[in-house]
């Protein structure tokens, strides 16, 4: 049996008086993309910021390849090396070219020297279509480059765990292609990713598992042919029953 | 060029003739021309006019007084260009502080905000003339005792306090997402200030320290007070010997030759940064 990649035990989490996470667990093999969905509010981005520690949580345990994130070896550097995570606003910083974005974590957090970086770098950006926009400013490229880029600062610490939340949710339609394609080939080459989407076609293509969330808690969790067309919670049904009617799947 | 398809084309325009172009910027040649000569005949035909121009716009007066106020001058634009260097670092090191967190750097925190508070409430002539006057008559050994080192100390001290503040409100106006984005990337809290938040702050406030910089360059004439022998001071003393104010106009003169040009600067950086916002958010 493979051990477990990310490993979520009991999570809880409160925002004051508000319970966004309630109990939740949920574990993550290697290799394996796990998608969630659910309504917004539902904690989704929430859970993502708690496994690489952006947001403190109140109880429960998070751990990667069976240690705890909170352990000695895990001091910062270390788990955001082991954790990548993409914004669905890409955060891109504006004031440095595309190559700098990607090289500054490699070269100022964990010592790599410019020229090794810059050449992983331009080689991340190749295989993502993006060579030629090393020099380019964020607001110089379309929101889906920018996107790319972001998700190529991501892989450039070579994590061990991507993580992405709603990539495509403020991008042009005829741009969210390109993107969703490039996360399908980081599944083929075998990343482990924990992806929030609201692209249910997407998530029924590229996710080995979906999970359901609402109100903090994950509800259902079951392969992605079985959640979409039988789901056994009447919530995950109706959320789906939504989103049908929505014209999104 | 998607973008462009969706918006409606420009009505055709045609080229003005000669004509239509050249009659409205004859009017307002001639407007101007004869608003600004009704005012200058109105206040050169006053019956006052001839002791004005003696006492103020003396020409033999301004040649005469000139070399001495520019010396001062020189005096001037130097405590203004040292001063603007030693405030912009001053106060984005307040900026830095006012903006930690953390138990351990909390009296830097705080230091910033008492000194931040104390030092806008004080007029900058009061601090002018407790460094300027008090610090030499303490006469401490080791320290400098010229009242234009201490005056021109007090300017950055005062000036600081501002500056700081329109720094503040820039980091705070970078957005949250770029401070998740570097603790994402395992940034400390020092480097994401350096490499990612300071320097979109400074960018965001620049035309805000430029206005600064002006005004600066206006107040340091306040160290005459303090007997430092600026423009303004070299003016007083051929005043008080000849009992005409020409010099003081030639000071005017020297002041507004560097500040028109400053201003248009600023607007012009303004304005650049007014294009690049709109851009941005297109
Ligand atoms: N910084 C915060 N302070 C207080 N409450 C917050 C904060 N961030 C999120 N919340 C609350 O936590 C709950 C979960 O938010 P979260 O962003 O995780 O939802 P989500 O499932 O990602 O929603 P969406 O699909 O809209 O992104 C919401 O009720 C939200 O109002
Ligand atoms: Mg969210």
């Amino acid at each position: 049996m493979s051990m477990n990649r990310v490993e979520i035990s009991s999570l809880t989490k409160y925002y004051g008086t508000n319970l966004v996470l309630d109990e939740v667990s949920l574990a993550v093999k290697e290799h394996e993309v796990v998608c969630l969905i659910g309504a917004s509010g539902s904690g989704k981005s929430t859970l993502l910021r708690c496994v690489n520690k952006l947001v403190p949580f109140d109880h429960g345990d998070i751990s990667i390849d069976g240690v705890s994130i909170f352990s000695e070896q895990f001091n910062n550097n270390e788990l955001h090396k082991r954790v990548g995570i993409v914004f669905q606003a890409y955060n891109l910083f504006p004031h440095i070219n595309v190559l700098n974005n990607i090289t500054l974590a490699p070269r100022k957090v964990h010592g790599v020297g410019r020229e090794e970086s810059e050449e992983r770098a331009m080689k991340l950006l190749e295989l993502f279509g993006m060579q030629g926009y090393e020099r380019s400013y964020p607001e110089q490229l379309s929101g889906g480059q920018q996107q790319r880029v972001a998700i190529v600062r991501a892989l450039a610490t070579q994590p061990d765990v991507l993580m992405l939340d709603e990539v495509t949710a403020a991008l042009d339609p005829e741009l969210i292609g390109g993107v969703l394609k490039v996360i399908k080939d980081l599944k083929t080459q075998g990343m482990t990713m924990l992806i929030v989407t609201h692209e249910m076609g997407f998530a029924r293509d590229v996710a080995d598992r979906v999970c359901f969330l609402e109100g903090g808690r994950i509800l259902e969790e079951a392969p992605p042919d079985k959640l979409f067309s039988a789901p056994e919670n009447p919530r995950t049904h109706q959320f789906l029953q939504r989103i049908i009617e929505a014209g999104r799947l | 060029m998607s973008s462009d398809a969706r918006v409606p084309a420009p009505p055709a325009r045609r080229t003005p003739s000669l004509k239509e172009r050249l009659v409205p910027a004859l009017i307002s040649v001639v407007s101007v021309t004869v608003f600004f000569g009704t005012i200058a005949w109105l206040v050169t035909s006053a019956e006052q006019w001839p002791r004005i121009r003696f006492q103020f716009f003396n020409p033999d007066a301004i040649m005469a007084a000139f070399p001495n106020v520019l010396r001062g001058f020189g005096i001037n634009m130097m405590v203004w260009a040292i001063a603007l260097v030693a405030i912009g670092v001053w106060a984005l090191i307040l900026a830095v502080f006012r903006s930690l967190n953390g138990p351990i750097l909390a009296p830097l925190k705080v230091f910033s905000i008492v000194y931040i508070d104390l030092l806008r409430g004080i007029p900058s002539l009061l601090l002018v003339l407790l460094f300027g006057f008090g610090v030499p008559a303490l006469q401490i050994p080791g320290l400098p005792r010229s009242s234009l080192f201490w005056g021109s100390v007090a300017m950055v001290l005062g000036y600081s306090a501002y500056a700081a503040e329109v720094y503040r409100s820039g980091m705070e106006a970078v957005h949250d997402g770029q401070r998740a984005a570097a603790k994402a990337l395992g940034l400390s809290q020092w480097q994401t200030l350096y490499y990612a938040i300071i320097p979109q702050a400074v960018r965001n406030v620049l035309p805000a320290l430029l206005n600064l910089a002006v005004a600066l360059q206006k107040d340091v004439a306040l160290l005459s007070v303090i007997g430092v022998r600026d423009a303004v001071r070299e003016a007083q003393i051929y005043t008080a010997r000849t009992f005409n104010y020409s010099s003081l106009i030639a000071a005017a003169i020297l002041f507004l030759i560097a500040t028109i040009p400053m201003a248009r600067i600023t607007d012009y950086v303004a304005r650049k940064d007014q294009e690049r916002r709109l851009q941005r958010t297109v």
